[in-house]
């Protein structure tokens, strides 16, 4: 049994890590840009060459760390919450109502009147759950009444939207939010940026504050109460922020899967699975993993448009089966 | 050979001749450098769409094509696939497309609206053009592209060039015979009606559409039993196919329609090269459906 | 400190769990909480530790309950439930330490403080050399003393306990209800409930008896158990004895119930 780092020695291990790959996304791209030229040109003025790394590469690689730290954050806060390694944004029904909310922007013309129509609306989508979700799950303190209501709402919103796809004259928009249910960080510009950051950011400050709360839920509703909790309260919180963070992710990305189940599951054991721990760790691990899928993306089948989504199951699936052997195996002990 | 005089006579040949080439050579920069061509026609120009490219490709100055998509060397999809092969290809991301410089990008209405909204960020003109659905949008559309490429008289060249061939093909029908019924059927039940470019193809080739006849708009739902009462005459399956075989079709051959189609032989692939983009070369397809027509009415005249 | 409830009652869809609950409980006593199943024992401990909407009052130190924030309740109340389920296999001494999130900053480190009482409960229950064990390599027997450190670490004048000594083997029984035993003598206020009626003879000051949502009685050890109440509220006859330290209630058949046939 390997001897599990110290927390601080992880935490600054895939700081550097992030840091990296961060660096590397800013130097792949379909044109060549040498290791100096690519930062010269970033702070410098260097004509086409500071445009593209400081409009096309930078965004890039903004988005995927905040959007990687964004998903990992919140399948920690998640799994923690509701007591359950299987829960993440999705279960909330987060992805498909902002799926719902694009592709009502792409049949009703509205996301070919300005580059941003189609985030806002996806945007709208998950805010729109958020509030569903609440209202079905009602005060009850246990973790399946949410479980319960974002399936719920994850199912009607699928619903919906395969009706709007159905009732459309438009051929192409079935085409269109098939993709965006893949998710991509192509060509994302710098509004992308300042229109997902402000949420993502207000979310990574406020589920930092829950974490003690998570750390109480290890032991049930009930004894999270008795030391102090106020467990309505950090629900509801948890469920709307959340909801803010990962709509105002997947609204400019569109629904990349996996990052949220599989990146707290893995670093678990290196934190001794403290909830609160986890939540660093996974903000850090998620940032590296989709940033490390998105130069997957550009690097290994660059004309063919490789979506970020791909990658990301292919990864997620073998990890599920992994888990499934472990899990036998522990069984069997 | 010579001695080695040197009179002054061939010196200032010399560099008259010198002067002349100079500006000769200046002229010729002139009128090839990028963007300074005397009408202010663009001279750099990259289509990152396929009905672009085709439409591009036709009416484009030599030279003056920077790259197409990908997709336009796909011969199933693109009428001009030779011509693509002989261009760079372009994978339509807005940082490759910066980095060729253009001076005009030509896309389609549904173009990834990131992409264009980063090109247009940047600086990049970019001029859209909407999917064709009727001949006139091919009309227009080429005028447009002329109109932007500084090659009008060849657009227009073109548009004349179409309006005659379609003359003689459309001259062919009878006006008073009852047309012949033909539908276009994709897999999942989806038939082009009314207001469709392969409505039009049909209906110039002096075809009945069935899905217009039974009131489809656009890209409607044929249940298969409708198509069969319909008793079509040709039945028509959209492919992505180069040739109009049906042979590398499995899925055509539903055992329903080959009932209908005299075992396949009423069974035709339109290729989705004809229909996806309104180039040109539709009427290569009217004129196919034409023969067709002849073909059965042959067939239908020598008897059982 | 002392927790008092008076007419305390509670409503849980239209059923009346508990009703004209009136109990104080006092610095310096070990109080057993005893009746049969359904009777309202869980509820009970629950609503005292301010989880429970209820009628009635409740008041700490003679200061109405509901004024306290969540944390300075915490820090006064401790509670252990029935729940034994940890949902992640932290070690030993981080569920301990679970118990010192009341008195920790967010996002701050251990305190010597939380340490020094992290070390005292799991010394008080003899888990010091389990300390770095993860949760999930435990015995169910283990798993309870762990969560019984926890309660201890959190260092409140008053513990309410919800069947702590389950699933014990007697030498564990025995500790735990030292443990309290000992708290109490301390100058905390405890309340377990426990179903073992000799344990709760030998070892509480007090006897509290609840049936069918009502306190039936209160009062010392050898007021409450006796034959008639005991046979009344369990439907059990038991063998009642003394020795030097205390009642031995033995339960042996059922009310109405015929002897054994002996072969």
């Amino acid at each position: 049994m390997m001897r599990r780092p110290s927390f601080p020695a992880l935490v600054t291990l895939l700081a550097i890590l992030t840091a990296v790959l961060f660096a590397s996304s800013l130097l792949v791209g379909p044109s060549d840009i040498g290791v100096g030229d690519a930062f010269g040109a970033l702070f410098g003025n260097e004509g086409v060459t500071t445009m593209v790394m400081r409009e096309i590469r930078l965004p890039r690689a903004i988005l995927s760390v905040s959007v990687g730290a964004t998903l990992g954050l919140s399948g920690a806060v998640l799994q923690g919450w509701l007591r359950n390694p299987l829960a993440d944004a999705g279960v909330l029904g987060i992805g498909s109502s902002a799926a719902l909310g694009a592709v009502i922007a792409i049949v009703s013309g509205l996301a070919y009147a300005s580059p941003l129509a189609l985030p806002l609306s996806a945007l709208a989508g998950a805010g729109l759950a958020a509030i569903l979700v609440f209202a079905l799950a009602g005060q009850g303190e246990g973790g399946n009444g949410l479980i319960l209501a974002g399936v719920a709402v994850a199912s009607l919103t699928s619903a919906l939207t395969a009706l709007t796809l159905n009732l459309s004259a438009n051929p192409f928009a079935t085409l269109e939010i098939v993709f965006w249910s893949m998710g991509s960080l192509g060509d994302r510009s710098l509004d992308h940026v300042y229109l997902a950051l402000p949420f993502m950011a207000a979310g990574w400050l406020l589920l930092a504050s829950v974490g003690r709360s998570l750390d109480a839920m290890t032991l049930g509703a009930e004894t999270a109460s008795s030391l102090g909790v106020r467990v309505a309260w950090v629900r509801a919180v948890i469920l709307f922020v959340t909801a803010a963070a990962v709509g105002g992710a997947t609204a400019v990305t569109g629904v990349v899967g996996f990052v949220g189940l599989v990146v707290p599951h893995v670093l678990r054991p290196l934190v001794g699975s403290r909830p609160s721990r986890l939540m660093v760790a996974s903000a850090l691990g998620g940032a590296t993993l989709l940033t490390m899928a998105d130069l997957a993306v550009r690097l290994i089948l660059p004309s063919r448009d490789l979506k970020l989504g791909v990658v990301t199951a292919i990864v997620g699936a073998p990890f599920f089966f992994r888990l499934i052997l472990h899990e036998r195996r522990r069984s069997m002990r | 050979m010579n001695g080695p005089t040197t009179s002054r006579r061939p010196t200032k040949l010399r560099r008259r001749h010198f002067a002349a080439c100079a500006v000769l050579a200046t002229l010729v920069v002139a009128m090839t450098e990028p963007g300074l061509a005397a009408d202010g026609a663009p001279g750099r120009v990259v289509s990152i769409n396929l009905c672009t490219d085709q439409q591009a490709m036709a009416i484009a100055a030599p030279g003056q094509l920077a790259s197409v998509s990908r997709l336009a060397r796909d011969a199933a999809l693109s009428n001009m696939a030779d011509a693509a092969a002989a261009l760079p290809a372009n994978d339509g991301r807005a940082e490759e497309v910066v980095s060729l410089a253009p001076d005009l990008v030509l896309a389609g209405s549904f173009t990834s609206r990131a992409t264009v909204g980063m090109l247009r960020r940047l600086g990049v003109r970019v001029e859209e053009f909407p999917p064709a659905s009727s001949f006139d949008d091919i009309r227009e559309n080429l005028t447009r592209m002329g109109q932007l490429l500084g090659r009008t008289e060849r657009a227009d060249q073109l548009v004349r060039e179409f309006d005659a061939r379609l003359a003689v093909l459309e001259s062919d029908k009878s006006e008073t015979a009852p047309k012949p019924v033909a539908v276009v059927y994709h897999i999942g039940n989806g038939t082009d009606g009314r207001g469709t470019l392969a409505d039009e193809i049909l209906t110039a080739a002096g075809w009945d559409n069935l899905a217009a006849r039974l009131g489809l708009g656009s890209y409607g739902a044929l249940p298969l039993e409708t198509l069969v009462a319909g008793r079509p005459d040709l039945v028509l399956v959209g492919g992505a196919e180069a040739s109009w075989s049906t042979e590398a079709l499995p899925n055509a051959r539903h055992p329903a329609i080959m009932a209908a189609t005299d075992n396949g032989d009423r069974l035709m692939v339109l290729p989705d090269r004809s229909t996806i983009c309104g180039t040109p070369f539709v009427v290569d397809a009217v004129a196919r459906l034409v023969d067709e027509r002849h073909r059965q009415a042959a067939h239908r005249r020598s008897g059982p | 400190m002392k927790l008092s409830a008076h007419d305390l009652s509670v409503r849980v869809a239209n059923r009346t769990i508990l009703q004209a609950i009136g109990l104080t409980l006092e610095p310096g006593e070990f109080v057993g909480l005893i009746g049969p199943n359904g009777a309202g024992k869980s509820t009970l401990l629950r609503t005292l530790a301010g989880a429970v909407p209820h009628g009635g009052e409740l008041t700490l130190d003679d200061r109405p309950l509901a004024g306290y924030s969540a944390r300075e309740r915490a820090r006064r109340i401790g509670y252990l439930g029935q729940d034994r389920h940890v949902a992640w296999p932290l070690t030993v001494a981080d569920v301990v330490g679970l118990g010192r999130i009341p008195y920790r900053a967010p996002l701050s480190r251990e305190s010597d403080a939380d340490r020094r009482a992290v070390a005292r409960a799991l010394s008080v229950t003899q888990m010091e050399n389990l300390a770095n064990r993860p949760s999930d390599r435990l015995s169910g027997g283990e798993v309870a003393r762990m969560l019984l450190a926890r309660l201890i670490a959190q260092e409140t004048p008053i513990l309410l306990a919800d069947e702590p000594i389950a699933g014990l083997d007697p030498a564990h029984q025995l500790a735990t209800v030292q443990i309290f035993a000992d708290m109490a003598r301390a100058g905390h206020t405890v309340l377990a409930s426990l179903h073992d009626l000799t344990l709760a003879g030998r070892w509480c000051d007090r006897l509290v008896l609840l049936d069918g949502g009502r306190i039936v009685v209160q009062g010392a050890p050898e007021a409450v158990l006796t034959p008639e109440r005991i046979a009344e509220t369990y439907g059990v006859e038991a063998r009642f004895d003394r020795d030097a330290d205390g009642l031995i209630v033995v339960p042996l058949r059922l009310v109405g119930q015929h002897r054994r046939e002996v072969r």
